[in-house]
């Protein structure tokens, strides 16, 4: 990164000189405290599970082509299915979504760092032990209970793959934790002066919402683990109904966070569209507090809806009720989301950039997943499709239409920011067009499957349902091949990319008012808001690469 | 552009009655339901159908937004400046939080209403002919027997008991058919009155017939998709449920929690009879007992393919061969056994 050029006359559009803030690529195999480096580490690990998930997805996809199990056994495809669904979660999603928070949060906020470098260290060290440890279980009588892995099935599929994949889901939940304290600690203390928090870029605000929900509930996940390791390897009954332990318990406790994870899987998303929205549209953000508000919202919300994963588990009328009814009300504030950037888009000035397509995406898939998730919250509805294809669909119109569309738009909209270099726009529609069209087709038919009769997690079903399985199962093939336009585009931008100017969306907020990358405190000195987050349209024009950016910037030295 | 221009509110007007027409057209007919074979199913798609009516006009609404503004507002070349300046607008935020607030809790209140008259809320004061009168929740219902935290189960209701359990009064579910149903990995044993057992659920149309879930090793579920019912079995925890099937026909019966790595195949099927069919039946299957072929007919390996409950080891049996499943055959072998002694075990419990 820092070795190949040395300062050449400028064109126009480039910045004025090359500078030495590129990180050597060993650092990033270092246990650094820099917020950026740990923010990139994140991403690419996340991104490295990201690829492990999918190839397991397409695995499953291949093997669901046909009626009968023939590509896979059936114990295999459970614990690729289980595996999937864990790698998917725990690694790539909830990673990223870290990786994002770590490499804006002090940037955007003015900060010179995350308010415990070290600990954030530790945090991002936690994942690839984590990571390796999940893996490595599928190799030791694989765990294939699905990522829910609910006892009794969970405690009788192989105590050891089950105990390397329950320590790994606890380090990676530790990971969290710690992460999800230090972001809440930094967002409230660190910010500059002239910060007040209704004038915080909305991915703060998201990541507040976010923080709340992994320190509230990721420890009752860690108790339910422990309680299901206890039973699994220590022979007691809390959840094994043949010692008296009452497995339903278990459910109550796994969605307790599994629940609200759903959120702090989608939050960071929903806050990093918001600011990449008002960016390429250059419009403020539609109502802005009201979007800022529910978070705070859903969060709470978010809390209180679990048990509606478990209408059919035999739980009191009353119960499903409540929760239905929370369910229910959780569509409000993420519907004041939704309708606020298309508000925002309306009447904007909408650039077709890459990060704008996978924010259109992001918004037209998630609100799919959005109706059919208010759907699944009516109890009577629910009892029919729970456990279907149906809610396979739901949830990754959700995951996949909102989390993973948000993330690709994250990484397009930061990218000049982390590596001073611009993506290949060109290459960056064509990973759009494939990927939107590949996720439709691959999710679109298990609505209908599931409504006909297709449950989930088998490896063998019914050949009636085999034409929309077909379909399915090519769109998963377009998405496995959308990824590589990404990969080979990303790869390629960091070394050979268009050098970025500090500000080339010419954003308002304060990631941006530094260089590209930003140097090693992120500021020269403190910034201080010129404007607020999204004052577009009042007449302040943001410069691409201001001069006084560069005054006191040394060169990098020639190499 | 245009010369005569068509005023801005009667375009809205146009917009928002065709999208009305699409979604009401849409609800009706999205057809993506199979056919519905009881009184729950239907109750249950007259939710649905007003839910995709509804959950399509929004689709249609915001993707309409999206897309117009995609169009509509994307910059020009060369446009540098800003949009305009827009920081929000109050009453519309209002609007568009109240109309989702009120369609949620519209669609709670209807859901509400549809599940309580599926019997979902409705405790039914139920004689089991013992000396005690328990209640029994009816559809879908937490366990109530012996558990420390059933209060609500065992509150005395008789009076308060409503006709709204499934429809029918409670009598007509005490004098109904009740069927219990045992999950294993991977099949479904059916323990009906008099010491019928089989691997098919059997019941006659137009009466309400009660189910008594058991799981025997891991969790499973027990999903009737044509009548949009399905229940956990929780092994140590009995789970009940009420069924009023109106249509003739046989129909799916599907495991719906993993159970294992032959969950997909945990399936069987449901023969909904003419009451003098059904009658028929349990006289042939009486008659059957009473020659002493009860365990014998159990998976009902005997009967004709069409007619078959594929338990696990019949369904496994033809991927054994050509495709070396990870089955050995003594698996298959302690499948079968472990069906059977199950199977007998009930049956001597019936006598």
């Amino acid at each position: 990164m820092t070795t190949t050029s040395k300062p050449k006359t400028p064109l126009p559009e480039e910045p004025k000189m090359l500078l030495g803030n590129e990180r050597k690529w060993t650092d990033y195999f270092t246990f650094c405290t820099d917020h950026k480096v740990i923010g990139i580490q994140y991403l690419v690990t996340a991104f490295f599970f990201y690829l492990v998930g999918g190839a397991l997805a397409t695995v499953m996809r291949t093997e669901l082509a046909t009626p009968a199990p023939d590509i896979v056994t059936p114990d295999v495809y459970n614990g690729i299915l289980t595996l999937h669904g864990t790698v998917m979660l725990f690694l790539w999603i909830v990673p990223a979504g870290a990786g994002l928070a770590n490499y804006l949060i002090p940037l955007m906020i003015g900060a010179r760092d995350m308010a415990f470098p070290r600990l954030n260290a530790i945090a991002f060290w936690l994942i690839p032990p984590s990571g390796l440890m999940l893996i490595g279980s599928f190799f030791f009588e694989p765990p294939s209970a699905g990522w829910t892995s609910y006892p009794p099935l969970s405690l009788t599929t192989g105590a050891l793959g089950e105990g390397i994949w329950i320590m790994s889901i606890l380090v990676g939940g530790t990971a969290s934790i710690l992460g999800g304290l230090n972001f809440l600690v930094t967002i409230l203390k660190m910010r500059v002066p002239s910060m007040p928090l209704t004038k915080m870029p909305l991915f703060c605000w998201a990541m507040i919402a976010t923080s709340l929900l992994i320190l509230i509930s990721t420890p009752v996940l860690a108790g339910a683990l422990i309680l299901l390791a206890f039973d699994l390897l220590a022979g007691t009954a809390f959840f094994n109904p043949t010692g008296g332990g009452n497995p339903v318990v278990y459910q109550h406790m796994f969605w307790f966070y599994s629940h609200p994870a759903v959120y702090i899987f989608v939050l960071p998303l929903f806050g990093a569209i918001s600011d990449v929205i008002a960016v390429h549209a250059r419009k403020p953000i539609f109502g802005y507090r009201a979007i800022a508000y529910s978070s705070i919202v859903i969060s709470f919300l978010g809390l209180i809806v679990w048990a509606h994963h478990m209408f059919t588990s035999g739980t009191p009328p009353w119960l499903r009720m409540f929760f239905m009814i929370t369910t229910m009300v959780i569509a409000v504030p993420t519907g004041i989301k939704v309708f606020g950037w298309v508000a925002t888009l309306w009447r904007g000035k909408i650039a077709y950039t890459s990060a704008m397509l996978f924010a259109l995406g992001f918004i037209a898939l998630f609100l799919i997943g959005g109706i059919s998730g208010v759907m699944l919250a009516a109890v009577p509805f629910d009892i029919h499709v729970h456990d279907t294809y149906f809610v396979v669909a739901h949830f990754h119109y959700v995951l996949f239409g909102a989390s993973v569309f948000g993330i690709f738009m994250s990484v397009y909209h930061w990218f000049p920011k982390m590596t001073g270099r611009m993506m290949n726009e060109f290459w960056g529609k064509i990973h759009f067009v494939l990927t939107f069209v590949g996720m439709n087709l691959t999710f679109m038919p298990m609505h209908e499957l599931g409504l006909r009769g297709m449950n989930r997690r088998i490896a063998l079903y019914d050949p009636q349902f085999t034409d929309l399985n077909v379909l399915a199962t090519i769109g998963s093939y377009i998405m496995a091949v959308s990824t590589i336009p990404f990969l080979i585009n990303a790869i390629w931008s960091w070394r050979y990319g268009k050098k970025a100017p500090a500000n080339p969306w010419r954003a308002l907020t304060l990631e941006w008012q530094t260089l590209s990358p930003p140097e090693l405190e992120n500021f020269e000195e403190l910034p201080v808001l010129k404007t607020g987050p999204y004052d577009y349209g009042l007449g302040y024009i943001a410069e691409e690469d201001p001069e006084e950016l560069y005054a006191h910037a040394v060169p990098a030295p020639v190499s | 552009m245009s010369t005569v221009k068509i005023p801005s509110s009667i375009v809205t007007l146009l917009i928002g009655i065709l999208l009305t027409l699409a979604s009401l057209w849409y609800g009706q007919n999205h057809g993506l339901m199979p056919v519905a074979a009881s009184e729950e199913a239907e109750l249950v798609d007259g939710l649905f159908d007003a839910m995709m009516t509804i959950g399509f006009g929004l689709f249609l609404l915001v993707e309409g937004a999206l897309v117009y503004s995609a169009i509509r507002f994307r910059r020009k070349d060369g446009d540098e400046g800003d949009g305009e300046h827009l920081e929000g607008n109050i009453p519309l935020e209002i609007v568009w939080t109240a109309i989702p607030a009120v369609v949620v809790l519209g669609i709670s209140i209807y859901s509400f209403d549809i599940y309580t008259r599926m019997g979902g809320l409705e405790l039914m004061d139920h004689d089991m002919g013992g000396p005690t009168k328990t209640v029994e929740v009816a559809y879908a219902a937490d366990a109530v027997t012996g558990g420390s935290t059933t209060a609500l189960g065992e509150l005395p209701l008789e009076d308060q008991v409503s006709e709204a359990g499934l429809g029918v009064s409670p009598d007509a579910v005490d004098e109904g058919l009740s069927v219990d149903v045992q999950g294993l990995q991977y099949a479904f044993i059916f323990n009906y009155p008099n010491g019928i057992v089989d691997g098919e659920l059997h019941v006659p149309a137009g009466q309400p017939v009660r189910i008594n879930l058991n799981a025997q090793d891991v969790l499973h579920a027990f999903w009737l998709p044509e009548f949009r019912i399905k229940q956990d079995m929780i092994p140590g925890q009995e789970t009940k449920l009420v069924i009023n099937a109106n249509r003739e026909g046989t129909y799916p019966v599907v495991c719906a929690e993993l159970c294992g790595p032959y969950h997909g195949g945990m399936r069987t099927q449901l023969i909904v009879h003419s009451p003098e069919d059904y009658d028929a039946w349990v006289a042939e299957r009486l008659a059957a007992l009473d020659t002493g072929e009860t365990v014998a007919s159990v998976p009902s390996v005997k009967s004709d393919r069409t007619h078959t409950a594929r338990t696990d080891a019949e369904y496994l049996e033809p991927f054994v061969e050509p495709l070396q499943l990870a089955v050995a055959p003594e698996r298959l072998a302690a499948l079968r056994a472990s069906a059977e002694d199950s199977a007998m075990t009930h049956h001597s419990h019936a006598h």
